[in-house]
């Protein structure tokens, strides 16, 4: 397992436009999310300080900055279609297999590769969170601190199922740029079909029917904090309230996909001549 | 003798089109194998499927004992596939150090294979800033990293300059040297009668021929003379029925022995009945003339 990851690892790190963009992808979201928990005068006529309107309160900061993070996974995407992508506009996806790497192996060292960075992704931000919640926090009690960090595993899985579905789209049309088209295309397309049962049934059936589409479901895992964050400031208002926690059946429809499109990767490779 | 790879009754098919039809042969080790036809001829298909990057439509193929999976199987074999493939942003180094995370072998390989192929100097450049000539003895350095017990190399020499054809082939002809069994895709048939010692003729997907290079047609080869004298040389060749065919061109007479002959009786014989030579060549066909009658013929 160690070999394969190391085998990918090299093939990115070496890549300066790959390298780039990992950073960007992970750092990033950590420097924005740093800077908005900082104190900021605004040309001195007044301060800017998100940390006292209470959003890096805990538990809500667990939901509040994966939300933020998860925004940035778009840029470690364009590096795994183009992982995919140089593979075979290179060739080595075919001398890799000459040398002795199997198709099987091929595809698990591209999905050791997703899980490392999203783990290291949710390491971070787990630290970074902590980190700012500590300081800004009104609560610091253990069990409100850790009350809901299923949010992190709710980021993880959320990581690995988005970049499962950018690997099976890599290796379906073999070029990065037309992969990033047909991700468009797949969220138009959920779209349309939403539509379409709105338009035959209702809205309530056609979101419960949309919730189980691949990045309706991703992006389910983590609900939007904006509504929540107005609960916290007007509870008396009801028509807020709203189901943003992790459930561990969205949880499990993700990662069916997950499986679904690793297991549907290995086999367009087992089956396509090179 | 101790097979290598075996291949029985192999067959893929691309759609409507036939690119191997039940193609069977066996390669033992020690020997430097040639697999010859011309363009289209299955040849790469055929390595293909044995390198695993191609599926087999039907029949089998066997690595070694048979007891070996694929997989685990080219970790022993060297092959180089038409354009050498590498990653372009990585140094020479750096690619070799990706094929022997693959292949399971110790980085101290990488200087040695280097060196046989001339690279050493140049280690630290980018794969991308390399000529072809070079890009193609990389190619040979990454296949010879594991100590292959067959180095399987597919038009290795195409598109090269005559220089880097030259160093290539010399190359080559070292490994071979140290008893490594080579298999050699090529049109090129000089090429493969430089370095082979036993060839495989294919066209169209199917096998014509497969044994050793000089056993190839069954001949006893022919002599070319010239002398004063032409048309009486013809007549005694014509009613002598040693010979076969006879073939006039300009001064040039060729005559195709039907039965082993010795060139210096053949001389004697013809100077006995009064005939002095101005020229006297006895040669076999070359393995270019050979394959194209052997093509033809079919």
């Amino acid at each position: 397992m160690f070999r394969l990851l190391n085998l990918e690892l090299q093939k990115l790190l070496l890549n300066r436009t790959s390298k780039v963009l990992i950073f960007i992808s992970f750092i990033l979201p950590f420097f924005v999310i740093l800077l908005s928990s900082l104190k900021i005068n605004v040309f001195g006529f007044f301060t800017l300080e998100l940390g006292e309107l209470g959003i890096f309160n805990f538990p809500i900061i667990w939901h509040l900055t994966t939300f933020f993070a998860s925004q940035f996974k778009f840029f470690f995407a364009i590096v795994v279609v183009s992982m995919i992508g140089n593979e075979y506009s290179n060739k080595t996806l075919k001398q890799n297999l000459i040398d002795g790497l199997s198709k099987k192996e091929f595809i698990l060292s591209k999905f050791y590769t997703i899980v490392f960075f999203s783990f290291i992704s949710t390491v971070l931000i787990s630290i970074i969170s902590l980190c700012i919640g500590l300081y800004y926090s009104s609560y610091n009690e253990i069990s409100i601190i850790f009350i809901e960090t299923n949010f992190l595993i709710a980021y993880f899985v959320k990581l690995v199922g988005f970049f499962s579905l950018c690997l099976f789209f890599g290796m379906l049309v073999k070029r990065s740029a037309f992969a990033l088209a047909f991700l468009f295309i797949l969220y138009i397309l959920e779209w349309i079909i939403f539509g379409l049962f709105a338009w035959k049934f209702n809205s309530d059936t056609a979101e419960k029917i949309q919730n189980f589409f691949p990045l309706k479901s991703m992006y389910k895992l983590i609900d939007q904090p904006f509504q929540r964050i107005a609960m916290t400031k007007f509870p008396d208002k009801t028509n807020l309230v709203y189901d943003y926690a992790v459930h561990s059946y969205e949880i499990a429809i993700v990662l069916a996909w997950t499986a679904l499109f690793i297991f549907l990767s290995y086999r367009l490779l087992k089956k396509r001549d090179l | 003798m101790e097979p290598i790879l075996t291949i029985s009754n192999l067959t893929k098919k691309f759609g409507y089109l036939t690119a191997v039809k039940e193609l069977s042969f066996t390669i033992n080790k020690g020997n430097v194998y040639g697999i010859l036809g011309p363009n289209g001829s299955g040849k790469s298909t055929t390595l293909g499927i044995v390198l695993n990057v191609v599926n087999k439509t039907s029949g089998d193929f066997k690595w070694f004992d048979g007891n070996t999976t694929t997989h685990h199987a080219l970790k022993k074999v060297g092959a180089i596939i038409e354009r050498p493939n590498f990653y372009p942003y990585m140094t020479a180094t750096q690619n070799l150090k990706l094929v022997c995370k693959i292949k399971g072998v110790d980085y101290s390989k990488i200087d040695e294979k280097l060196e046989i192929v001339g690279l050493l100097e140049r280690k630290n450049s980018k794969f991308s800033t390399y000529s072809l000539g070079m890009k193609q003895r990389l190619a040979i350095a990454s296949a010879l990293l594991n100590d292959p017990e067959i180095l399987i190399l597919d038009e290795p020499t195409n598109g090269l300059d005559p220089q880097g054809i030259h160093q290539i082939r010399e190359i080559i002809k070292q490994i071979a040297a140290k008893g490594t069994t080579i298999l050699l895709a090529s049109h090129l048939l000089d090429e493969v009668e430089k370095v082979c010692s036993h060839v495989v003729v294919l066209r169209k997907g199917e096998k014509l021929y497969s044994g050793r290079v000089d056993e190839m047609i069954s001949s006893h080869g022919f002599f070319e003379l010239k002398c004063n004298n032409q048309d009486t040389l013809v007549k005694l060749l014509q009613n002598n029925s040693v010979f076969g065919k006879i073939k006039v061109q300009d001064t040039l007479v060729t005559a195709f022995l039907n039965e082993p002959m010795k060139s210096d009786d053949f001389n004697k014989f013809l100077f006995e009945n009064g005939i002095i030579l101005t020229h006297l060549v006895q040669r076999k066909e070359s393995l270019e003339e050979q394959f194209l009658q052997l093509t033809d013929k079919n």
